[in-house]
Formats: structure tokens, C-alpha cells, sequence
């Protein structure tokens, strides 16, 4: 998430700074517009942004609580909340769910992972492919549920979406969550936007959301307009969020037009989406962290290993438990986004390709740790040489390779040990926000 | 379609225009109008600052409005101006000169490479997903059929849900010949078996689609290298969407760094984007904007004209 670097990076700023003064906040002023401008935010809300901060940083009375770069930090943290509009609740219960959006904006993958979503929490799910005019996504969208126990209806060949509607409302009578898919459209194609009414129509939907790329620009606002003219949009799903594409387009839309956000895409494993949060959604952008969010979802994945959370922040931390945390990892997706979550400070500089090869890496250390006795993953101390030696030959690593694990396994337990005395700067702010 | 760009640029216009005449007593007008003033920066900057204003609501890229500000300033800090020039003009008339130099630079003539290259040509599209890759592919077919060229298309994008059929409903629709192997199969050997089969049957052009994301970016580019190694394709075209704002140059620049482009074509202008995207993406590749996408039928493909688009960003045409 390159806005949140440079946000990261104000923060940081701020946080050292000496001095807040008039020349500080308007170099700092300078540094957001741009951080800003660059992640497609709405180019009036930046200046209002800029204008509002620019009073409030300096001139606002401080809280009682808070130093004066707290106190910027948190007139920041106000402000950002403010110009990305609002997070929405969807509950769990029988209900009917249509999606709409510009072509390409990744809806049908959105169907997908919004489907797996009521699924994980134990609803009967199905999806209906009322896009009849994109080739394929039929076929995409089949694919995409198939093996994931949701229910599907579609006919290929058929034109008439409406048609399709009204059969798949019939033959999912069952289901509980019933996630329509539509064809691409937007919003100057009168001929889409009518069919668009005509199936809101028909299918009656509870919940309406357009589906928004990360990657769009000052457009989002307008089109956002039009749909939500045209027949009542309930949330936006931002789609993409992983890629190198910043949101604000999106994030804007949803300011401007009062349509809250409901979730997040955040990468293409059908599990990543991520229901949308203001609050944690910028103190992650500003790198305060998300803890909760983290909490939340290691206690889902947590729950599933026999890994006990407590237990490790106790500093008992062997191979074993390492093992169990790659794999429990592994499935809360990849690393950069847990490190997302982690408050600043504790958030070292890391690039994205790095993050790749950790992860090849992580790979191999799990050959090398199978290629390791019981005792040894109890206890990694009786490792010596000729068991490197042994253990490399084994997992047809190098030894290298090996004492290089033993030493990522130290730092791991070091961590864990520091997490548990609370060594996690900014903790003490983020509890002066309440957060 | 850049009614936004046009309508706030002539306003600015007409600001500073209003200012020039209010500052000018009626009276001395006439007796300093061939005087020669020379700009400073103070000046130059004021009016600088809000042009980059309207070129970024223009979804024009920060880094770019950056670069074309500053080659805007170097251009007029210094200048001797007539008093009775307007400013307004100046500016303009810089802005235009530095647009066509950046378009002009890199102008291309596709029909014509097409027609004098050695067949059959290998064209291979890349660029992230949802921009429109495979039906842009369709459409540019379309395009060479109607000159008369046969076409077979090869279907590289092996890894997304969906994307096989999608183009293999493309080519029936077109009349044209799909080559495809099996989802998750290597795409390099798919266009491989393309170009083997259009030499055999001695047809024109490959049109080869490529996956628009991997499980990480290094997968991608390691595939789009082996692609290019193998197949060595006569030109790599960039397809990008002109709704995308700023995101667009990173794309850009992460395809033409890393496998090298040729050209690029901006989809999905009907949408009514305010265009700027297509400066982005000029500047920052140097290459040239072979084609836009304006709709959802295979016809909807025009050939990129410099003029055109820059006259409908400046207010030039009536329409």
C-alpha cells in the first residue's frame, strides 16, 4: 500500500519532529497533498484537507492528554477519516445481494469472495451469472465457486438476464444468500443502465453494491453518482487493493456520494475481503496499526490450529510452534498484509518483492524442519554441526540454509518475547485514541 | 468526452485574462501595449499552480503534471512577453508545444509496420487485469480482417478463471482461429504452437493474450519473460484503461521496465473519463498510444490522433 508509506512516512515525521511549527506544518501540509494527489483522492477534498489542517494543527486547542505532535497526529488521523467516507454493517441473515459496476472492476471474482464470505459464516450461499453480455463469465464464475460448496445458477447460452434472474430466484429457493453477478456498464450506455433498473426489479435485492477498482481516478465520483441515481446503491466494494493501485478514486466516491463503504478486496484468493473500517482502515494507512483486525483474524485461523497465542507470548517458542505459525500464516495470507496490521515502529521498512522471497523462504524452511527429529524441533539448542550437516543433506539444503533458519527461529523468539513485555511504540497512543 | 478538461481550462483562461485587463488602466493600454515585460518565476508559478490543478482533476498523474510543469516553467521564466499578449495565450501555446512534442516523439504508424514487417507478425498484449486486454485483442483482429489480413489468436492468458472461453467466444464470434491449451498451462508454448500454425498456414498476424496477474508479481514477469524469450514477439502492446488515475504510471513503467513495450492502447474512453491518462501513460513510457477503446462492440477501436486529443483537452474543437 504505497499511500500508506508515505502517510507511514509523515507520521515518522511528525513523531521526531523538534519543533511544531508554521514552517513544519506547512512542509507537512505539502507532503499529505501530495501523498494524497497521487493516490487519485478527489482534488477538492485534498485542498479542503490541506486547508483544514493547516488551521487545526496550529491553531485547535490541545487535548489535555496529548503533546503537540500527538496532537497533529491525531488532527491528521481526523482528518483522513474524514475524507473517506463512512464503513457499513451487513448482517448475517437471509438475503438477496446484486452487483453492479464498470467493466472490468473485478465483479465476478467480487461474487466469488463475497459468496465464500457468507459461506465461512455458516450460510447457505449461491451466486447467479446474470452477466450475459461479457464472454466467459459464465465459465469464470463457475469456475470461481465450484469448489468452494456455494450454489450456482446460470445459462450459458441465454441472452436475457432478467430471464436468468427469475429462473435462478426459483431454482435457489433454498439458499439462504442468494449474490446476483451483472454485466459491466457504465454510466452513459442508456441501453445497460436500463436493464440495470429492470433487474433491481425483479430480483428485489436487499443490499446493492457497486464494485469500484482500486486503480480508478477522478472519474469514480460521477459514475458512483449515476448507478446510485439509477437505482440506490447500498455500498462500495473496492476491488484490487493489493495491487500497486491506492484507492482514493474509490475512497473519494463514497465521501462525495454518501454511499458508505461495506468492503475491501485485498488480493485474489477468493478469502480476500475484508469488511471496511474507517477508523482501523486509516490507523492502518498511518501505521498505528490495526491490532484488532490482526486479532481477529489470527484467533479465526488460530482457533483451527492447536496453536495457543498466549502460550507463545509466554516466550515458549520452539520449531514446533514456528511450524504451526508458518502454516497458520500461510492461510491468513501473505505476509506484508499482517505486517499491515502491525502498529508503527514495530513496522520495519520492508519492500514487496521482499516480502516474495520471504515467503519462498518460508517454503524451504518448512522442507528443512521436515527433515528434523522430534527433539530437535523441541528443543533447536542440541543442534550442532554434524546435525546441520545431516538435517541439510536431508531436506537437500545447505547448511547455510539451515543455520540460517536457526537464526530466523531466534529473532522470531525475541519477537515474540518483545510483544509480550509490550516494546510496541505508539501503543501508548493508540490507547489515547481508544483505539 | 474532455468536456471537464475543456470547460476548466477556458476558464482559467478567462480568469486570467480578467485579471490582465482589470491591472490595465484603459488609458496607458494603449501607449504600453508594445512594451516587452519579462516573467518572473513569482508569476509563471501562480499560474503554473493552477494549471497543475486542472491537469490533475484531468486524472492526469502527479509525477507527470510534476515533469510538464516544470518543463512549462523553464519554457517561460525569462520570456519577454508584449503586454499586450495575453498570458493566458502564452501559456497555452507552451502547453500545446510540449503536449505535441511528447506525442509527436514517439508517433507510429501500426497499418503500415503491419504491412511491411515480415509475416507472420507476433503481437503479444500485456497489462494488468479488467483493463480490457482480451476484448481489445478482438477488436484489433477485427481491425486487420477489415484490411484483409488473416489473423489467428493465440489464448496466453492460461492462469484467470474464465479467460479461455471468454476469447474463444471472441474468435468464434470474429470468424478467427483460437489456439488454446489447457487453464494453467505454460503460455508460452500456446503461442509458440500459434506462430507454428500461422506459419504453416501462412496467416498474417498472431494476436497473443497474456495473464494480467500471477500469484506475485515476480511470476508474472518471470512468464512474460519466458514468453518474449521464446516467441520473440514483434511487438509488446501495453493495454491500460483511461479511467485509472495515478495507478496507471506505475503500471506503465513496471511493463515497460521490466519487458519492454512497444505501444500502448487506452481502453474504456466511453466511460467518459477526463482523459489525462493517456498523457501518463505517453510520458512516462516515451512510447507511442497506438489505439482507444470507445465501447463494447468489436468496432469500437479508433486510431490515436495527437491533435485531436489535444485540441479536446484545450477547448480546440466545437464540438
Amino acid at each position: 500500500m504505497k499511500l500508506g508509506d508515505s502517510l507511514r512516512g509523515i507520521v515518522r515525521k511528525i513523531a521526531k519532529s523538534s519543533k511544531i511549527d508554521k514552517y513544519f506544518v506547512e512542509e507537512m501540509v505539502r507532503d499529505i497533498q501530495r501523498a494524497l494527489l497521487q493516490a487519485d483522492v478527489n482534488v477538492r477534498h485534498v485542498m479542503q484537507l490541506s486547508k483544514n489542517l493547516k488551521e487545526r494543527a496550529l491553531s485547535e486547542d490541545l487535548h489535555p492528554r496529548l503533546n503537540p505532535r500527538e496532537h497533529v497526529i491525531k488532527v491528521l488521523y481526523d482528518e483522513i477519516v474524514d475524507i473517506i467516507g463512512k464503513g457499513v454493517e451487513i448482517p448475517l441473515s437471509k438475503q438477496k445481494i446484486m452487483l453492479v459496476g464498470l467493466q472490468g472492476s473485478g465483479k465476478t471474482t467480487t461474487v466469488a469472495k463475497l459468496a465464500k464470505y457468507f459461506k465461512n459464516k455458516n450460510l447457505k450461499t449461491a451466486v447467479i451469472c446474470a452477466d450475459t453480455f461479457r464472454p466467459g463469465a459464465y465459465d469464470q464464475l463457475s469456475q470461481l465457486v465450484g469448489e468452494h460448496g456455494i450454489g450456482f445458477y446460470g445459462e450459458k447460452r441465454e441472452k436475457d438476464a432478467i430471464k436468468i434472474v427469475k429462473n435462478g430466484l426459483k431454482a435457489l429457493k433454498d439458499y439462504e444468500v442468494i449474490i446476483a453477478d451483472t454485466a459491466g456498464r457504465h454510466a452513459l450506455e442508456e441501453d445497460l443502465i436500463k436493464e440495470m433498473i429492470d433487474l433491481e426489479k425483479v430480483f428485489q435485492p436487499d443490499y446493492k453494491f457497486l464494485v469500484l477498482d482500486a486503480a480508478i481516478g477522478q472519474l469514480a465520483s460521477k459514475q458512483a453518482k449515476a448507478f446510485h441515481d439509477a437505482i440506490g446503491i447500498s455500498g462500495i466494494i473496492i476491488t484490487k487493493f493489493d495491487g500497486t493501485a491506492k484507492g482514493g478514486g474509490s475512497l473519494s466516491a463514497s465521501k462525495e456520494t454518501s454511499i458508505p463503504i461495506a468492503f475491501i478486496g485485498t488480493g485474489e484468493r477468493i478469502d480476500d475481503l475484508e469488511k471496511f473500517d474507517p477508523e482501523r482502515f486509516v490507523s492502518r494507512l498511518l501505521g498505528m496499526g490495526d491490532l484488532k483486525s490482526l486479532l481477529e483474524k489470527a484467533e479465526e485461523v488460530f482457533a483451527e490450529e492447536d496453536l495457543d497465542p498466549k502460550a507463545l507470548l509466554k516466550g515458549k517458542f520452539t520449531l514446533k510452534d514456528m511450524y504451526k505459525q508458518m502454516e497458520a500464516m500461510n492461510k491468513m495470507g501473505p505476509i506484508n498484509k499482517i505486517f499491515d496490521m502491525l502498529p508503527f515502529g514495530f513496522n520495519f521498512d520492508v519492500k514487496d518483492d521482499m516480502f516474495e522471497t520471504t515467503q519462498e523462504k518460508m517454503a524451504k524452511f518448512k522442507v528443512i524442519m521436515d527433515s528434523m527429529t522430534d527433539e530437535e524441533l523441541e528443543n533447536p539448542k542440541i543442534i550442532n554441526t554434524s546435525r546441520i550437516h545431516r538435517i541439510a543433506r536431508g531436506s537437500g539444503t545447505s547448511p547455510q540454509e539451515v543455520k540460517e533458519l536457526l537464526k530466523y527461529h531466534r529473532t522470531m523468539k525475541n519477537v515474540m518475547k518483545s510483544l509480550k513485555s509490550g516494546k510496541i511504540p505508539f501503543k501508548k497512543l493508540a490507547k489515547k485514541f481508544g483505539m | 468526452m474532455f468536456d471537464f478538461l475543456k470547460k476548466r481550462f477556458n476558464k482559467l483562461k478567462k480568469e486570467l485574462d480578467e485579471e490582465v485587463e482589470i491591472s490595465t488602466s484603459q488609458k496607458v493600454k494603449s501607449l504600453i501595449l508594445e512594451q516587452e515585460i519579462i516573467l518572473d518565476e513569482r508569476k509563471v508559478s501562480k499560474i503554473l499552480g493552477e494549471l497543475e490543478l486542472i491537469l490533475l482533476e484531468g486524472d492526469v498523474a502527479l509525477e507527470v503534471v510534476d515533469k510538464i510543469s516544470e518543463e512549462l516553467k523553464a519554457n517561460l521564466v525569462g520570456k519577454k512577453k508584449k503586454i499586450g499578449v495575453r498570458l493566458s495565450n502564452l501559456v497555452e501555446h507552451e502547453l500545446i508545444k510540449v503536449l505535441k512534442k511528447l506525442f509527436y516523439s514517439s508517433s507510429f504508424d501500426f497499418y503500415k509496420y503491419i504491412e511491411e514487417r515480415e509475416k507472420p507478425v507476433v503481437i503479444l498484449f500485456v497489462g494488468v487485469n479488467g483493463t480490457g486486454k482480451t476484448t481489445t485483442i478482438a477488436k484489433v483482429a477485427k481491425k486487420l480482417m477489415d484490411r484483409d489480413h488473416s489473423v489467428v489468436i493465440a489464448a496466453g492468458d492460461t492462469f484467470r478463471a474464465g479467460a479461455i472461453e471468454q476469447i474463444e467466444e471472441h474468435a468464434t464470434n470474429l470468424g478467427v482461429k483460437l489456439i488454446k491449451h489447457k487453464a494453467g498451462s505454460d503460455p508460452s508454448a500456446v503461442i509458440y504452437d500459434a506462430i507454428q500454425h500461422a506459419r504453416a498456414k501462412k496467416i498474417d498476424i498472431v494476436l497473443a493474450d497474456s495473464a494480467g496477474r500471477m500469484h506475485t508479481k515476480k511470476n508474472l514477469l518471470d512468464q512474460l519473460e519466458k514468453i518474449k524469450r521464446i516467441n520473440s514477439p514483434d511487438l509488446i502492446v501495453f493495454v491500460d484503461e483511461s479511467t485509472a488515475g495515478n495507478d496507471c504510471v506505475e503500471r506503465a513503467r513496471m511493463f515497460n521496465e521490466t519487458v519492454g513495450i512497444d505501444g500502448s492502447i487506452l481502453t474504456k474512453l466511453d466511460a467518459d473519463p477526463k482523459g489525462g491518462s493517456a498523457i501518463s501513460v505517453a510520458y512516462i513510457t516515451g512510447k507511442p498510444i497506438i489505439f482507444f477503446g470507445i465501447g463494447q462492440e468489436y468496432d469500437d477501436l479508433i486510431e490515436f490522433d495527437a491533435d485531436w486529443l489535444i485540441d479536446r483537452i484545450l477547448g480546440k474543437n466545437s464540438d
